[in-house]
């Protein structure tokens, strides 16, 4: 295949998502830890542009980069913990994990390799990622989608019950 | 253009990568930041067979679980600072006691 430009940003991007992940995994620090998990989301945003799939990409920007981490944040500046000495129970269990996320890696790279998801990606339809195909699919999201979309308005709510009533202070007894 | 089997690689290495997290990390907080990248991955598993497929079903199936992933974070860091309240600490190895 020739290095086209589309080839040559997913590779940076692609070493950029995987150096960051790694990055998240050893920091011991939590705020780098959650540092390198924002930069690996803007570089997925960034996948999803590159897919065609804009709203995706600026709702990743906005949930995941935004709301999820400043949450993360947040909690790791107040509970002051961030930073764990590396005690373990388990000795072994360091080496068991590489072991078991090599072999997940493996058995994927198997079924990739073995030609059954090697389909090209055709070039896009020219509504696919334009104003029209966002149009498109709130059309899908509140047709045909309607019910999950109202359940998922349920599912909000409990959370944010749950999370009231799981912090919140009792008199005299612990929350 | 990239072929989607590019995207499926990208896809599985983040997803073992947080696999790994989820077993090595013992700071809740960075386990918790550990499901979420394979959330990620999934979610980009999801958009490039919708690109493939040429349908808006997937994007919006990534829609939902971005939903799904804000009530699980919201619920989950509430859970972590109650268990950091009674046991002053974040370390899963400790959480070993359904009673406080």
């Amino acid at each position: 295949m020739p290095m086209t430009m589309d080839l040559f940003v997913f590779l940076v991007l692609a070493l950029i998502a995987i150096a960051s992940a790694v990055g998240m995994l050893a920091s011991r620090n939590g705020i780098y830890a959650a540092m390198f998990l924002v930069l690996n989301f803007l570089t997925v945003a960034i996948f999803y542009l590159l897919l065609g799939a804009p709203f995706i990409a600026l709702a990743q920007v906005t949930v995941y980069a935004g709301a999820i981490m400043v949450l993360f944040l947040f909690v790791i500046m107040l509970l002051g913990a961030e930073k764990l000495p590396p005690t373990t129970t388990l000795p072994y269990q360091r080496y068991a994990a590489y072991v078991l996320g090599g072999l997940l890696l493996v058995e994927f790279g198997y079924w990739v390799w073995r030609g059954a998801l090697t389909g090209v990606i055709l070039p896009p339809p020219s509504e696919y990622n334009s104003m029209a195909g966002i149009q498109g699919m709130s059309k899908l999201l509140f047709s045909k989608y309607l019910l999950p979309f109202e359940v998922t308005s349920i599912l909000l709510l409990v959370a944010m019950i749950g999370a009231i009533v799981l912090t919140i202070k009792q008199k005299g007894g612990r929350g | 253009m990239v072929p989607v089997s590019y995207y499926l690689v990208i896809s599985g290495i983040l997803f073992a990568i947080g696999a790994a997290g989820v077993m090595i990390r013992r700071n809740a907080l960075v386990v918790f930041m550990s499901v979420e990248l394979m959330l990620n991955a999934g979610n980009l598993a999801f958009v490039a067979f919708a690109r493939m497929h040429n349908t808006y079903s997937g994007q919006l199936f990534v829609f939902f679980v971005m939903t799904v992933a804000a009530a699980e974070v919201a619920v989950g860091l509430a859970l972590i600072v109650a268990i950091f309240r009674t046991k002053n600490s974040i370390n899963v190895d400790q959480m070993n006691s359904l009673k406080g």
